[in-house]
């Protein structure tokens, strides 16, 4: 396949960015979109210039550290799936490509395609964890779960915090992220007891980080690499509410 | 060097126990005095990091992706073992530490691996009251399923994603501290340097990856839980950025390095398909509870599986292993495999593929119950292949997958370095030759939640180095050493990527230290290998600088430390001249093609030391003394 590939460059925060084209000869379709960078990449360094630089590590859609939005969709073409695993099938012999980092004021941009997401990490710090000191749990089976709500919780707990959600919002809100960590948690008896603190606290956070409200538009389900539904923004708003009036009636007791 | 691998005395059910009453202890008041760096988030790092700040201890952790979620502990699929018998099958501790003891091919370590097993239990309950959403059964009680390796069900597993699930609920743990203020994490920082003072590791030289910065970060205590080096071999299962320089940078300070040539080859990964190939990915080996693995009879049949009558497939392992079947451990599947491939009976491009197939197993429960079994592998598998496999069965081929070997620990997980701890796949580890499927994430857990932070306080308690500052000379000698190198890596004026000699690296490894090995390969590997290092220093390419992000940089560094180790590795695989478990010696085998062990000469964890730049490393072993367990030889027919 021949390919013309965009690509934003920007050497660091600092500096003005600009896209740049290059021409790519042999990629194959069976190469992934992330192997086809690194072939360009590997020219791009025999020529003494300096690789595109881009996340990725597990290269198996789990990890969560490669983002990218290509031809102005998060994570490509292909749906439920993360840029590590869109390959070059998808695309057309011929094709003109455009990749651009993942664009949000809550994802400072670090360099060419690397956003800062660390935003993210400070969410989870303000809620997102069921505070359980190491040796003090119970025996596992002393807590059954029905099935139906374990699953339920699983579903929520397959995202993988890759923020494609912020990038395909318009508002670039973190909701999905956020609800599906709420839902996660909050659907569990054991997070039960941290339930009312727990939505508040992240919503809190995910609003002074500087994610935007949600937009009601869907996009973040349409591009999530594992298919998470909005229905848990719903669930985390009854969440929110029912946490908030408990807080008017009954003061902050968490 | 007298190795004292510090093992308790008394009964082996009795150690741990008795261990822990006679540790000493830090008192809760003096832990804040206390400083502890920890190298990685993985389920190790991560669980050590969060423990030790709820013990109270100053933690600072460090790791080199752009969160701590991300660690490549988040791609274990398959499961984790505990020896819970739930099912009532006939689980006990003794069960799950023989098993693991007999799967490694007794080369581990007896006492640590009685205590993993006993610790397995605590695990489960932690996970569970962290909210790791394990499967259940309809009860509300939880699932478990069987691996290779074992006759009873004994793994817990959330779908295909177990190793996720245990490090989001190890990562949650470690953000409530962060937010407690007991943990302060470092993403985007790699460490480069360990900086060792008056003979204890004190500290660590860290380069941030964005800004460049190259600074010391001192500690009473240095834990690396960096995971393992199977990347040495380029093409794996493991995530990009999975490398040795932590390992390898202690090393080269004195810490000793056990066992390297024990990597596992893991049966069920998906084949190459071509050159620009940057990683492989796993099939979780829980598809071999429902899949069957054959290849045609006859070699050269090229029809496809499903025109191929059953009379003409060989089921091999349910041939050759009637007890285990298609459970047999990886290292006997994956060497299978290879066989029938050599004997030119492989499938798809190259022939260098067996079938995984789930024909029967959905005809015997529906392909509804196959898709909520394995539905994530099975789109996996679709997404790179572009097959769809309840249609057609799998293809699958052995790949790089795991280092049982690593740094070396005694029973308290501290290397021969005083104050230097190293968890998880880094250290040597409780493996042996051989690791079986489930018992990776249950070992980087029970070290990072139950053993770490009791045995770290024995050594702080008797700290009889205090936390230097980082004006000390050996910081700042780390850090010129660190400068030094970055600088002239990227000076040196040359043609080839440093992609490009790990790619050249991996072939060799691949070729003569991967599932076969011989006297002769090995040899001819050390000698490539070395000619390969110095072509590097001389013909390698790094554009850019070091004061900003620099990809090419940090693989360069990375490239440069795998080609010191890769020479290790072959000469450990050299040395050991017998076949246990994946370490397979062409000259050693039975008349069936099974590894020959030589428990007479080789019954001896071998632990190199540094012996300089262009001098061969000097060998040191801890021989290993069974009190309880009997070595038998492995069988799983």
């Amino acid at each position: 396949m021949k390919l013309t590939v965009r690509v934003w460059r920007q050497k660091n925060a600092r500096r003005e960015g600009r896209f740049a084209e290059y021409e790519v000869q042999d990629a194959s379709p069976d190469m992934s979109f992330l192997e086809m960078l690194d072939v360009l990449n590997e020219r791009l360094i025999r020529q003494g210039e300096e690789p595109i630089h881009f996340d990725s590590d597990c290269r198996e859609g789990i990890c969560g550290m490669c983002s990218c939005v290509i031809n102005g969709e998060a994570h490509g073409p292909e749906s439920q799936v993360t840029t590590c695993q869109t390959y070059m099938r998808s695309f057309k012999d011929g094709d003109v490509i455009t990749v651009e980092p993942f664009r949000a004021m809550a994802f400072p941009l670090i360099k060419d395609l690397v956003v800062d997401r660390s935003a993210l990490d400070r969410i989870i710090q303000a809620g997102g964890f069921i505070s359980v000191t190491t040796g003090s749990a119970p025996e596992a089976n002393s807590i059954p779960v029905s099935k139906y709500h374990s699953d339920l919780a699983m579903d929520a707990a397959a995202c993988i915090g890759c923020g494609a959600c912020v990038a395909a919002c318009k508002n670039a809100s973190a909701n999905l992220f956020v609800a599906a960590k709420v839902a996660h948690l909050n659907l569990l008896p054991q997070g039960g007891p941290e339930k009312d603190p727990r939505v508040l606290g992240m919503v809190e956070a995910m609003t002074s980080e500087g994610f935007g409200a949600c937009s009601v538009t869907g996009s973040c389900e349409a591009v999530c690499p594992k298919g998470i539904p909005t229905s848990f923004i719903s669930r985390m708003n009854h969440n929110f509410l029912t946490a908030a009036l408990k807080l008017r009636v009954h003061g902050p007791r968490g | 060097m007298k190795l004292n691998a510090n093992i308790p005395a008394g009964p082996l059910t009795q150690k741990w126990t008795t261990h822990k009453h006679e540790i000493r202890l830090v008192n809760p008041a003096n832990k804040r005095k206390y400083d502890i760096i920890v190298v990685g988030t993985g389920l190790a790092g991560a669980s050590a990091a969060a423990t030790l700040g709820e013990l109270g201890y100053n933690v600072k952790s460090f790791c080199v992706q752009d969160s701590a979620r991300r660690a490549h502990s988040v791609a274990a699929q398959g499961g984790i073992n505990a020896a819970k018998n739930y099912r009532n099958d006939g689980d006990n501790v003794y069960r799950l530490f023989y098993d693991t003891l007999k799967g490694g091919d007794f080369r581990a370590r007896e006492a640590n691996v009685y205590r993993l097993a006993e610790v397995s239990v605590n695990v489960i309950d932690q996970a569970t009251a962290q909210g790791v959403p394990f499967a259940r059964e309809y009860s509300g009680y939880l699932a478990t399923r069987s691996f290779g390796g074992a006759q009873v069900s004994r793994t817990f597993y959330a779908r295909g994603q177990t190793g996720q699930q245990l490090l989001l609920g190890a990562y949650q743990a470690l953000m409530a501290q962060v937010s407690a203020g007991t943990v302060k994490v470092f993403p985007r920082s790699e460490m480069l340097e360990l900086i060792v003072v008056n003979g204890h590791a004190k500290g660590i030289v860290v380069r941030d990856l964005i800004g460049g910065k190259i600074s010391s970060v001192m500690a009473d205590a240095v834990v690396l839980a960096t995971g393992g080096y199977s990347n040495v071999f380029h093409l794996t299962t493991s995530g990009g950025a999975s490398n040795v320089t932590a390992l390898w940078r202690a090393h080269r300070q004195g810490a000793l390095f056990a066992n390297p040539c024990f990597t596992q080859i893991h049966p069920t990964c998906i084949p190459v398909s071509g050159d620009y190939q940057s990683k492989l990915t796993l099939m979780s080996e829980s598809l071999r509870n429902d899949g069957r693995v054959w290849v045609p009879k006859n070699g050269g049949d090229k029809r496809p599986a499903d025109q191929v009558p059953d009379n003409e497939r060989d089921y091999y392992l349910e041939r050759m292993y009637p007890a285990y079947g298609n459970l047999v451990p990886r290292d006997i599947a994956s060497r299978a495999a290879k066989r029938v491939c050599d004997e030119g009976r492989g499938v798809g491009p190259g022939g260098r593929g067996v079938f995984l197939d789930f024909r029967d197993a959905i005809k015997r429960f529906g392909e509804d119950v196959v898709r909520e079994r394995y539905g994530n592998l099975f789109e996996m598998y679709h997404e790179i292949t572009n097959e769809n496999a309840y249609k057609t069965p799998m293809r699958i081929y052995p790949a790089v997958h795991y280092a049982m070997g690593g740094l070396w620990v005694d029973y308290n997980l501290m290397s021969n370095l005083p104050g230097l701890f190293v968890v998880g796949e880094a250290n040597f580890s409780d493996h042996g030759a051989n690791r079986l499927g489930a018992s990776a994430l249950m070992q980087g857990l029970s070290d990072g939640y139950f053993i770490l932070p009791y045995t770290i306080g024995n050594y702080l308690a008797q700290n009889q180095v205090k936390r230097p500052s980082t004006d000390v000379s050996e910081a700042k000698r780390a850090e010129q050493a660190v400068t030094e190198r970055l600088n002239k890596l990227l000076s040196i004026p040359g043609k080839r990527t440093p992609a490009d000699f790990h790619k050249h690296l991996g072939r060799i490894l691949w070729d003569h230290c991967g599932m076969a090995r011989t006297e002769a390969g090995l040899q001819q590997a050390k000698q490539e290998i070395a000619a390969l290092r110095e072509e590097f220093w001389r013909n390698v390419i790094v554009p850019g600088s070091h004061d900003d992000l620099n990809m090419a940089l940090e693989r360069a560094g990375r490239v440069a430390d795998f080609l010191e180790m890769g020479e290790l590795l072959c000469l450990d695989a050299l040395e050991r001249r017998e076949s246990c478990g994946c370490h397979f010696r062409t000259e050693f085998q039975t008349p069936e093609g099974e590894c020959l062990r030589n428990d007479a000469e080789y019954a001896y964890v071998a632990a190199w030391e540094f012996g300089g730049d262009g001098k061969p490393a000097v060998l040191h072993k801890e021989p290993l003394v069974y009190e309880e367990a009997h070595m038998a030889q492995r069988s799983y027919k």
